[in-house]
């Protein structure tokens, strides 16, 4: 059983892995200083005065207090951190796509894909519950897809990522998108190890959906509302959208697309370029 | 359902934990959730009594401690509490908050037999 996404081995598949995986989670190797570490005021010892009552009575039970202090996700924020130093290592900018479904992010993914391939490398992770068909829509543009899919996972896990990115080997200097699972929840508390969220609002959903799903908004670095084209026959107020976006994150950034017709992509494209290199040590060689 | 996930996580640190302890049992564990986190403490507990069977925690008590909310107010100045991201600060109405507390989810302790 995976324990940072709670579900079985057997339920996640990664495309193009074989063999069984084995999960490695206990390794040595340098730390930074944010790493949290067990301290627990044991050493295996039998001291029969600390039980609760400070005394040991025969038969009766020895309950010990034993300190923790550990953060919940600490595995799966671990595992991150590995990814974005590897991703960093190499100078690739990764980018974790969030939304609810049917926003438009495969949409927008395959046209990026397309558009700036002569600009840059791009490789796509698509997490879905079940089946490939985002992974062959990216791979119909010309750039590379692994899927993967999380069985009745809600969100990507920074351990499923660490292996799609193993599989995809993303070129040095690339673009990575990861495509998280449609879910404005789930994803929000789950560092992949990406450079940042970017979280898709397209103007079909309502303009309360920041104010709905707060976590998600406020994870995101940007926020793109797609589906532009749509606005003169949509009730959506773009203004009041990015007033409940920046009241959950005032520091959110905010662009207005359609990934159909192309407006608004020319701005896209140039965030990604620039994040890439705000966002991103000096290139890899 | 991440707080199955959560609830995984949990089992796990208090898996690892006990290793190489002395003891049978684990018969407490005190989660502190941050009021700004991401996860309902209800729906961890109930995650958390379902993941545990046949495992050492096995039976197992939560105690789930809220760390509370809390956020600078760049108008006002000071740190005030908020009981959610949407919430507004408690003086000034205003939405100008930085969050600066109760967002963490932490594995506190435990009670061993």
């Amino acid at each position: 059983m995976c324990t940072t996404c709670g579900c079985g081995d057997a339920n996640v598949k990664v495309e193009g892995e074989h063999g069984h995986h084995h999960h490695h989670h206990s390794h040595s190797h340098d730390h930074d200083a944010d790493h949290h570490h067990l301290h627990t005021h044991e050493n295996g010892d039998l001291d029969f005065g600390q039980g609760i009552g400070g005394t040991h009575a025969p038969g009766l039970s020895q309950k010990r207090i034993v300190q923790i202090e550990r953060d919940i996700l600490s595995k799966n924020d671990h595992l991150a951190w590995h990814n974005r130093d590897d991703l960093a290592r190499d100078g690739v900018l990764a980018l974790n796509l969030v939304s609810s479904p049917g926003s438009g992010k495969t949409t927008l993914l395959a046209r990026t894909a397309k558009d700036i391939a002569g600009r840059k490398s791009v490789s796509v992770i698509e997490g879905d519950q079940q089946t490939s068909l985002d992974a062959d829509r990216i791979r119909e543009t010309g750039a590379r897809a692994v899927q993967v899919n999380t069985g009745k996972g809600c969100h990507l896990d920074a351990d499923m990522v660490a292996r799609a990115i193993k599989q995809l080997a993303p070129e040095k200097n690339s673009v990575l998108f990861i495509e998280n699972v449609g879910n404005l929840v789930c994803p929000a508390a789950f560092d992949l190890g990406e450079a940042a969220k970017v979280v898709i609002l397209s103007v079909t959903e309502g303009e309360d959906k920041p104010l709905k799903y707060p976590d998600m908004f406020r994870a995101s670095k940007l926020m793109i509302l797609n589906k532009s084209d749509l606005l003169p026959y949509v009730p959506f107020d773009v203004d009041k959208c990015i007033e409940n976006a920046r009241r959950v994150n005032p520091d959110i950034e905010v662009l207005q697309l359609s990934a159909l017709s192309g407006e608004g992509l020319d701005e896209w494209y140039n965030w990604i370029e620039t994040t890439g290199t705000t966002l991103q040590p000096a290139e890899a060689g | 359902m991440h707080e199955m996930a959560l609830a995984e996580g949990v089992l796990q640190i208090v898996e690892d934990t006990v290793q190489g302890q002395s003891c049978t049992k684990v018969t407490k564990v005190w989660l502190e959730i941050g009021e700004l986190s991401h996860v309902e403490p209800a729906a961890i507990k109930f995650c958390f009594e379902a993941v545990v069977n046949g495992t050492i925690a096995e039976g197992a008590a939560l105690q789930i401690d809220r760390a509370p909310g809390k956020a600078w107010c760049h108008n006002c100045g000071k740190e005030v509490h908020v009981a959610s991201l949407i919430a507004a600060c408690p003086l000034c109405d205003g939405f100008k908050l930085q969050v600066t507390g109760g967002e963490d989810m932490r594995v506190k302790e435990m009670e061993v037999d």
